[in-house]
């Protein structure tokens, strides 16, 4: 068989992106508030930085972030790429799952709920509830999608459920936004903003286990996702055991999408869009391809869009990640619709 | 090689078929005949463990389906529906390699075998010159024939066929179901296709099996000619079979 050009392309493809994330990595541990040249930052890495700022801001704030931001950018990728083939909807992601409104109303009881019942809420506590109420929520949502489909076989059914398990949710938090306190509303939104930074070192030994053990379980199922490519009934005549791919990857995917839900807030887009870019460069439906080449392109998208937020920053001006990912994201789906369109 | 025992196929309150026996050897070609909505495709998905019997059983190499796991059962029955798959990015010979999956190990990893099976596959489907094509850009007869193949990549004795012939033109339809008798006879594979087109039946399968409802009739194909079911089941207001001609006549001024 001559699949020679991209025999060559895939090699190429892989070292470009890998270049593109070690560029990116310094880029990012560079750029900041703070100006720190070059070797400073090599020498504070090492433990050795003439002054002992410099060091805590390039290992405790910069290091950190950039780290969230390429396990961030591949958990999302990953989990997206995952909905699409499972769901075979090029329009899938954690979001149409509900899993992204499950934290967000784990989230909105904490912030605005429990402030009204009379309860303390700041500071140390704070954080924690944010984050562990944001992991109940999305892990609820899952459990529920996942015991129905144990009882819906059709895969659309539970995509449709999920829609409308989220829009409920959305539109409960939306009364908590309406009658919840000033405060409690501004605590909730800044968390829907999104920021990486938001990751502290304690977070760090949650949060990396369980997207390590996320993308893990997405490589492991490569094979499944080939053979779902055929739709769910021509997979199972392919040998597919249909239930328990289909519980490895919800797993995958709560565990990824939930996990940076939990800690970052909900980001957008990346999770729907790098797939599919991932598919364009690449050439090619095989998720042995894919899923690796998924999970860089995420990467480099969060390391870029932190990268931007951080030059914005240096000007004295905070972004929220949330709105650079929909604008890097939105483009690539609008196009990704319209060509769909345009076909057949 | 299949074998039905005393099988019952319904969906709720209805029973399509009742107390079906028979039995579906290798080297066979068996065109599956009925009307609409009488359980041909309830039946091929039965014996492809899509769907479940009501009750009796499915004996398949011996051994009954119940006792398969997937990955088993993936090895000796394919099964092939109308269902078109549209992937973006999906060449015709990565969908026809997704047939090696019973075989292959946990990352799907072809081996140089598999290759050498996938390329035969597509060599007896005649889609080799399609190989780097992505499936999207194929036609409904192009892509059913990409589907056989992967069928055959599986290397199964069995393969069953929903309506093969649904999107083909008539020539395509002759040359399709030449192929899967030739598959039969030649590489002594046990081919069950379910079929609305009563002259291929007639001309090209071994045997027939015949669902009238709700019964399920198994004869070699001169039998079931001569045993006046066809003309029973097939004969409506305007048209019939005449078992004479082997064709359908039109009556006219009914």
């Amino acid at each position: 068989m001559k699949l020679k050009r991209l025999d060559i392309l895939h090699p190429l493809l892989f070292s470009l992106l890998g270049v593109l994330i070690a560029g990116l990595f310094v880029a990012d541990l560079l750029v900041g508030t703070t100006r720190i040249p070059l070797d400073e930052v090599w020498a504070a890495l090492r433990g050795v930085a003439s002054s002992e700022h410099y060091e805590m801001i390039v290992c405790r704030m910069r290091l950190p972030k950039v780290i969230v931001a390429i396990l961030s950018g591949m958990a999302l990728s990953a989990s997206g790429l995952q909905m699409q083939t499972l769901f075979r909807n090029p329009l899938a992601g954690p979001y149409v799952l509900g899993i992204n409104s499950g934290a967000s109303f784990g989230v909105a009881l904490f912030t605005m709920a429990l402030p009204m019942l009379g309860a303390v809420s700041g500071g140390w506590l704070m954080r924690f509830g944010v984050t562990g109420m944001a992991w109940i929520g999305s892990a609820a949502i899952l459990m529920m999608v996942m015991s129905l489909s144990r009882r819906i076989k059709n895969i659309n059914v539970i995509l449709i459920l999920g829609m409308m398990l989220g829009s409920a949710i959305s539109a409960v938090v939306g009364i908590l936004q309406y009658i919840g306190t000033e405060e409690s509303l501004k605590a909730f939104m800044v968390w829907t903003m999104g920021s990486l930074s938001a990751v502290t070192i304690d977070d760090m030994y949650i949060f990396v286990p369980a997207i390590i053990l996320g993308l893990v379980l997405a490589v492991a199922v490569v094979k499944p996702l080939n053979m779902l490519l055929l739709g769910e009934a021509n997979a199972r005549t392919v040998g597919l055991n249909v239930v328990r791919s289909r519980v490895i990857i919800f797993l995958s995917t709560t565990l990824l999408a939930g996990s940076v839900t939990a800690f970052c807030g909900p980001i957008g887009f990346i999770g729907l869009a790098m797939p599919h870019l991932a598919r364009m460069t690449f050439r090619t439906a095989d998720h042995r391809v894919l899923v690796p080449a998924s999970m860089l392109w995420g990467a480099v998208s969060m390391l870029l869009c932190c990268f931007i937020c951080d030059v914005v920053a240096h000007n004295g001006l905070m972004l929220p990640v949330n709105s650079i990912t929909s604008l890097l994201g939105v483009p690539i789906i609008i196009f990704v619709v319209l060509r769909n369109r345009n076909r057949r | 090689m299949i074998e039905l025992r005393n099988i019952s196929l319904g969906f709720g309150s209805r029973t399509l078929i009742e107390g079906a026996s028979t039995r579906f050897e290798c080297g066979r070609m068996i065109a599956l005949l009925g009307r609409n909505g009488t359980g041909k495709s309830t039946l091929l998905r039965a014996i492809a463990a899509l769907g479940e019997a009501r009750c009796g059983e499915i004996i398949i190499d011996g051994k009954p389906l119940s006792e398969y796991n997937s990955a088993e059962l993936a090895r000796k029955v394919a099964f092939v529906n109308t269902e078109r798959v549209d992937v973006e990015a999906l060449t015709a010979y990565d969908l026809v390699a997704i047939g090696r999956s019973p075989y292959t190990g946990w990352s799907g990893r072809l081996t140089k075998e598999d290759r050498s099976i996938v390329e035969r596959a597509m060599q007896i489907a005649g889609v080799e010159a399609m190989a780097d094509r992505r499936v999207e850009t194929l036609s409904d007869g192009e892509a059913q024939r990409v589907m056989i193949a992967r069928a055959l990549a599986q290397d199964t004795p069995a393969i069953l066929l929903d309506e093969p012939t649904a999107f083909l033109d008539l020539p395509n339809r002759y040359e399709l179901c030449t192929l899967l008798g030739r598959l039969a006879r030649e590489e002594g594979k046990c081919v069950i296709f379910s079929t609305h087109e009563l002259d291929i039946a007639l001309s090209l399968a071994d045997s027939i099996a015949l669902v009238y409802t709700p019964r399920l009739v198994h004869l070699s194909t001169e039998e079931m000619i001569s045993s006046g079911n066809i003309e029973r089941l097939f004969n409506g207001d305007y048209a019939g079979f005449d078992a004479e001609s082997r064709s359908i006549r039109i009556f006219q001024g009914r």
